[in-house]
């Protein structure tokens, strides 16, 4: 049973209000028969230092990708992974997470992927909620385990692929990192490895607009006058584009397809989740080097 | 006083031997411990390194005192807790052991604590590049020591 949506008058602007929650709600609605609250951290053991009460953990890399396949979960261990947490199809998720919400998004992104239809975002995340004085615990929830049912993975709505993004260049495509990721210039010092991409630069036209831009500097989200003027006036989206956003792993990118999508509704946007770890290390792509997108011919 | 290489083994006995969820329980005990910088340090940031590789802002120093003790020292914020743990477990292991037993150390003990089923091997990466830097660090302070 899906919990009331939160009436906000901050958020009223945004095309789908529907997607956030602000901290005042979740500390007035938690323990909410129907409602499930989770903590996505980049640092896994953030979770166990303190959490909002009654919030299970999800983590990234642990438990939403397989560990073989670079991919997600498949249908069955997403249900299963669903069900350990106590969520059932109908249940209302509210995310959260450190890092002004970037895991939050992603996960949020990938419950998506399976179509779980009343997920949203605690706007802040958890640096606003602990900034506010707010309680954390270490106590444990105890959880009741839930049915959730397998669910076809939709692959094609909110996700692209290398070749899709190949086909897309020219078309909008955003770039979420750093302006030394997307130039291509390394700041690593000498005699220390590279892990990341075997070539550096961002992919040809993609325009450079960091995450961050979407965000105050409390973690939440900016207004969608200020989102407008980041996205339309900044780098050129029309409200009817059909865009996609990519970052080093699709962690970052998840925040922007996040505001891209519920806060200034366009119609479609896709994650590539693949990012610059795999088109940066790709046989045979092209890629742009400098501040400049670069041109559909650059190779 | 054991040896570095027999506290590693030990170490290393300690976290294989707990399920997955322990392990990180015991890594939270090891962030929760991190020793504060010493006084000459917290007044001089400047002389830190920072750890690149980590994404959070992770600083380490090193000394080398008259005989040939490696003091090593982190700095750590209380919201990267994982990352304080890497370091609080490399300052219980190296932190006042003797330069050449340090130096020495088989860094492939990280892969045996069995952190990577409990936190996924590229979050291991952070740890890997501070004992690097520990290392490097102290190589050339010890060059410049000899010299």
């Amino acid at each position: 049973m899906p919990v009331e949506i939160e009436t906000n008058p901050a958020f009223a602007d945004y095309a789908h209000p529907e997607a956030l929650v602000s901290t005042e709600w979740l500390a007035s609605h938690l323990g909410d028969a129907g409602l499930v609250v989770l903590e996505c951290d980049e640092d896994v053991l953030l979770y166990q230092t303190g959490h909002i009460a009654t919030a299970r953990k999800i983590d990234w890399h642990t438990e939403l990708n397989d560990s073989v396949t670079r991919d997600y979960l498949t249908s069955t261990a997403f249900a299963q992974l669903l069900g350990s947490k106590g969520i059932s199809r109908d249940s209302t998720v509210v995310i959260y997470g450190d890092k002004s919400n970037w895991w939050a998004s992603y996960a949020l992104w990938v419950f998506k992927l399976f179509g779980h239809e009343d997920v949203r975002l605690l706007n802040g995340g958890r640096e606003k909620w602990i900034a506010e004085g707010r309680e954390i615990t270490r106590e444990l929830p105890e959880v009741q385990t839930a049915e959730y049912p397998v669910v076809e993975r939709d692959d094609h709505t909110d996700r692209a692929y290398r070749d899709e993004v190949l086909a897309h260049i020219g078309l909008p495509l955003i770039d979420v990192r750093s302006p030394e990721e997307y130039s291509g210039e390394r700041t690593h010092m000498p005699n220390y490895p590279d892990e990341g991409a075997l070539r550096a630069g961002h992919i040809p036209t993609a325009k450079s607009v960091p995450w961050a831009k979407a965000a105050n500097d409390d973690a939440t989200f900016k207004t969608r006058a200020e989102l407008e003027k980041v996205y339309f006036e900044g780098a050129g989206l029309k409200s009817d584009d059909d865009v996609i956003s990519y970052c080093r792993i699709g962690e970052r990118s998840s925040h922007t397809w996040f505001a891209l999508k519920y806060l200034l509704g366009l119609p479609r946007v896709r994650n590539y989740d693949g990012s610059w770890t795999e088109w940066g290390s790709l046989v045979g792509v092209p890629i742009s080097k400098g501040s400049e997108p670069g041109s559909v011919l650059t190779s | 006083m054991s040896t570095v290489s027999e506290k590693l083994m030990s170490l290393v006995e300690d976290f294989s031997e707990l399920s997955i969820n322990d392990r990180l329980n015991l890594l939270l005990e090891f962030s929760d411990g991190l020793p504060e910088l010493p006084l000459h340090l917290a007044d001089h940031p400047d002389l830190l390194e920072r750890v690149e590789e980590c994404q959070s802002p992770v600083y380490l120093f090193v000394e080398i005192d008259e005989n040939r003790f490696g003091r090593l020292y982190f700095s750590a914020p209380r919201e990267a807790p994982t990352t304080r743990g890497f370091a609080s477990i490399l300052h219980e292991l190296l932190d006042n052991q003797p330069v050449d037993e340090i130096l020495a150390i088989d860094e492939d003990f990280i892969n045996r604590l069995g952190l990577a089923e409990a936190i996924s091997p590229l979050r291991l990466r952070g740890m890997r590049a501070m004992l690097h830097r520990a290392k490097r660090q102290l190589q050339e302070k010890s060059i410049a020591v000899r010299s």
